[in-house]
C-alpha cells in the first residue's frame, strides 16, 4: 500500500483541467433558471442520478466523472444517495412505462429549487427505443427538463461541460 | 457445435426437460415466438448447442420450470410478452409486465391492458422478522430494480427480487427492423457489454445469411471484446473494494479503466466501442497509431496491476469483508448454468470462448481461471486472473493480426434464414438467436443475457449474510438489469 501511495504522490495529480461550460447548454439554461433560485445554491450542487430505463452505458460514463481524471468533487459537485438531498436530478434512459411513476415520485421528493438534466440521446427523446409499447418517451415527456446533454453515451467531458454550464448559471 | 433447430413433439420436449432436470443438459435460453416456444440447450460433455421448438397447443406448452427451476423466470416473461402459458408451472405471477403498459401480451395479441392485482411476494413467516423494501430507485449510480429483504435482526432470511423496471421492449423494436437498426439495438441491450452483444448479433446474422466475416475483422472483434472485459473487470474490482469501504483500490483501478476506455476511443472512435462491430465485419480498422497506443497502455497496466493485486491480497481488513461472504453453492451454478465469474468462482468450468471456441479464440491460447469457494473473494480473484488472460490474449492478437478487408457486404438472398450467436461477455455468455425474413429484415430476435441465470443465485448467496453485506454481494455479481429486462 505504501508503494502505491508514494507513487501517487510522485506522479502528481492526473486530474485534468475542466472543459469550458457547454455554450448550447448555457443558452438553454438561461431560459429556465430563475435568478432568485441561483443565489441560494452558491457554488455547490448535490446531484441525484436516476436511471429511468437506460442501457447502463450512461451510468458508466457518469461513474467516470468521479475518477482521478475528472474528479467532479473539486468543482463542488457531488452525488448524493437520496433525492431529498439533491438540487439536481441527472436522469438517463428513455423513460420506460415501468419507471415513469418512480421517476415522478423521485422528482416530487426533490426539494425546490431543483433542476433536471436529461443525460444521453435516449433521455432526450427516447433514442433508439422511441415508439416502443414499453417506453413513455424522453425525460421531458414525464418531468420538466432544464438541460439536455446529448451523446450515446455522452463522454465524461461532455457531462462535465453540461454540469459546469448549470453551475455557472446557478451560482 | 451449434446444431440446426429442430421441431419436437410433447415427447421430445419432455425428454429435454428430463435431461435438464437430471443435469445432463444446461438451459441456455427459453423464449417465445408465437405460436411456438424455443429452448436452447447446451450439452456440456459433447460441447453441442441445440435449439428445440415446440408448437403450442391452445397457447400452452409443458412447463420446463415445473421440473427445472431456472426456467421459471423465462416462462413468466414469455407469458407476459406472448400470453403463452407454461402448463403445470408452479409460479404464474407476472415478471416483466409490472402493470404499467397499455397492452397485454405486446408481442402477440396486443389486447388492452387490464388493471393488475397486487403483486404477491413469496410469504415469509416467523417471529421477529421484518421487511426491508429497496428500490426501484437505488442509492447509488446504478440501474433500477426492487429488492425485498426479510431480515431477522441483521441477518437476511430471504431476498426476493422484482425486476423489469427498465424493460424497453427491445424484442418488439427488433421485429421488422433493418439489420443496421437491429445491430444498434443489440448493442444497447446492456451498455457495459455492448461489444459482446454486437459480436453475438453479428455472429447470428452471419450464420443466418451464411456469410463469413474477413479474418482481420474476426481478430479485431476479439481485441475489442478483451478490451471491454479489461475495462469492466478493472471497474468491478475497484467497485467491490469500494463497497467494503476500501476507496484506494477504487481510485487506482478507476485510473486503469479510464486509460483502457481512452485507448478504445482512439482505436475504435467510441469509448465503449458501441457500433464498432457490425454484421459482416467491423466498422473501423485499427491503425498503427492505435496499436502503438495499446502497447503503451499495456506497459502501464503491467507495471501497476501486479501491485494492486498484491494490495488486495495483503489487506486483511478488506479480506475480512470478502472471504466467506455471499457464498454460491456449486450445485446451484451447475443447475442454473450460471456463466462468467459467478459460475467460475463456484467451480463451473465453462467459458464460451473455449467451450464453443468461436473464431478467433480457437487459435488463441488462454486459460479459464477457476475457483471453488464461491464467495465474494473468489469472484474478485476470477476477475483478476481473467484480466491477466485478457492482456495475454490482446498481445497474441496484435502479434498475429492478419492484414486485409475488415467488412463484407451483406447479401440477403430473398430467403428466410436463422442463426444463433454465443459470445463470452465480461459477466458471462450472451446468446442471440434471430430469424431474418426474405426482405432482409428481422422477423424475430431474442437476446439472452448471462444475468438471467445469475440473478436468482444472488437470492441464495445473501441468505444468512448480514444486510450490510448486500451491496458487496450485489457488486460481486454485477448483474445487468437492462440486459435482463430487455
Amino acid at each position: 500500500m505504501r508503494r502505491t501511495l508514494l507513487e501517487s504522490f510522485a506522479h502528481g495529480p492526473l486530474t485534468e483541467a475542466a472543459p469550458p461550460p457547454d455554450r448550447a447548454g448555457l443558452a438553454e439554461l438561461a431560459q429556465s433558471v430563475e435568478r432568485a433560485a441561483r443565489a441560494k445554491l452558491g457554488r455547490s450542487l448535490s446531484i441525484r442520478q436516476v436511471d429511468a430505463g437506460s442501457c447502463n452505458g450512461c451510468e458508466l460514463e457518469i461513474h467516470a466523472l468521479n475518477n482521478a481524471f475528472y474528479d467532479l468533487e473539486r468543482l463542488g459537485l457531488h452525488f448524493v444517495a437520496s433525492p431529498r438531498h439533491a438540487d439536481v436530478l441527472m436522469v438517463t434512459g428513455p423513460v420506460t412505462k415501468n419507471m415513469r411513476e418512480a421517476l415522478e415520485r423521485t422528482y416530487n421528493a426533490t426539494p425546490d429549487p431543483k433542476w433536471v438534466i436529461a443525460v444521453g440521446g435516449c433521455a432526450a427523446d427516447g433514442g433508439v427505443f422511441a415508439g416502443s409499447y414499453a417506453v413513455a418517451g424522453g425525460v421531458k415527456d414525464v418531468v420538466p427538463v432544464d438541460l439536455t446533454i446529448p451523446g450515446c453515451p455522452p463522454s465524461p467531458k461532455a457531462l462535465l461541460a453540461g454540469l459546469l454550464a448549470l453551475l455557472q448559471t446557478a451560482s | 457445435m451449434i446444431k440446426p433447430r429442430s421441431n419436437v413433439t410433447a415427447e421430445g420436449w419432455g425428454q429435454a426437460i428430463d435431461r435438464l432436470a437430471n443435469g445432463s443438459l444446461t438451459l441456455l435460453a427459453l423464449w417465445g415466438d408465437a405460436p411456438n416456444v424455443h429452448m436452447a440447450t447446451l450439452d456440456e460433455a459433447a460441447g453441442d448447442i441445440a435449439v428445440l421448438t415446440y408448437a403450442c397447443v391452445d397457447g400452452t406448452y409443458p412447463s420446463v420450470g415445473a421440473k427445472h427451476p431456472p426456467a421459471l423466470r423465462p416462462e413468466r416473461a414469455i407469458r407476459d410478452l406472448y400470453g403463452l402459458e407454461a402448463a403445470g408451472s408452479p409460479d404464474t405471477r407476472p415478471w416483466l409486465d409490472l402493470g404499467f403498459w397499455d397492452v397485454r401480451h405486446p408481442l402477440a395479441t396486443k389486447e388492452p391492458a387490464q388493471k393488475p392485482g397486487a403483486y404477491a411476494f413469496l410469504p415469509v413467516e416467523g417471529e421477529s422478522l421484518h421487511q426491508i423494501p429497496v428500490g426501484p430507485v437505488h442509492a447509488g449510480i446504478i440501474e433500477p430494480g426492487h429488492f425485498r429483504f426479510a431480515a431477522n435482526g441483521e441477518h437476511v432470511v430471504r431476498l426476493e427480487q422484482r425486476l423489469g423496471y427498465v424493460h424497453k421492449g427491445i424484442e418488439s423494436l427488433m421485429t421488422g427492423a433493418t439489420l443496421e437498426t437491429a445491430a444498434k439495438l443489440a448493442g444497447r441491450t446492456s451498455g457495459d457489454s455492448t461489444v459482446a452483444y454486437a459480436y453475438a448479433f453479428a455472429q447470428a446474422v452471419e450464420a443466418a445469411l451464411q456469410i463469413k466475416a474477413p479474418p482481420r475483422a474476426l481478430y479485431l472483434r476479439a481485441l475489442m471484446a478483451e478490451l471491454e472485459r479489461l475495462a469492466n473487470h478493472f471497474g468491478d474490482i475497484g467497485a467491490i473494494c469500494n463497497d467494503a469501504a476500501f476507496a484506494m483500490m477504487h481510485a487506482q483501478t478507476g485510473i486503469l479503466r479510464e486509460r483502457v476506455l481512452r485507448a478504445a476511443d482512439v482505436c475504435f472512435a467510441h469509448r465503449l466501442m458501441m457500433d464498432a462491430i457490425v454484421p459482416g465485419g467491423v466498422a473501423r480498422d485499427l491503425t498503427a497509431e492505435g496499436i502503438a497506443l495499446i502497447k503503451a497502455l499495456f506497459a502501464e497496466i503491467r507495471r501497476v496491476f501486479p501491485r494492486l493485486i498484491e494490495l488486495y491480497d495483503n489487506t486483511a481488513s478488506l479480506q475480512d469483508r470478502t472471504v466467506t461472504t455471499g457464498i454460491v453453492k456449486a450445485e446451484y451454478v451447475r443447475r442454473f448454468g450460471a456463466g462468467g465469474y459467478v459460475g467460475r468462482a463456484s467451480g463451473r468450468n465453462f467459458d464460451a470462448r473455449r467451450n464453443v471456441a468461436y473464431a478467433p479464440y480457437d487459435k488463441l491460447a488462454f486459460e479459464v481461471p477457476l475457483r471453488d469457494e464461491g464467495d465474494v473473494n473468489a469472484r474478485v480473484w476470477i476477475r483478476i486472473r481473467e484480466a491477466e488472460q485478457s492482456l495475454s490474449l490482446i498481445e497474441q492478437i496484435l502479434a498475429v493480426l492478419p492484414a486485409g478487408e475488415i467488412r463484407v457486404d451483406l447479401k440477403t438472398n430473398g430467403k428466410h434464414g436463422e442463426g444463433l450467436g454465443l459470445t463470452e461477455a465480461f459477466r458471462g455468455d450472451v446468446l442471440v438467436w434471430l430469424r431474418i425474413g426474405g426482405d432482409g429484415r428481422i422477423e424475430r430476435c431474442h437476446l439472452r443475457d448471462a444475468s438471467w441465470f445469475q440473478w436468482p443465485l444472488l437470492e441464495t448467496a445473501i441468505e444468512g449474510n448480514i444486510v450490510a453485506d448486500f451491496p458487496l454481494c450485489n457488486k460481486s455479481f454485477n448483474c445487468s438489469y437492462s440486459g435482463h429486462d430487455l
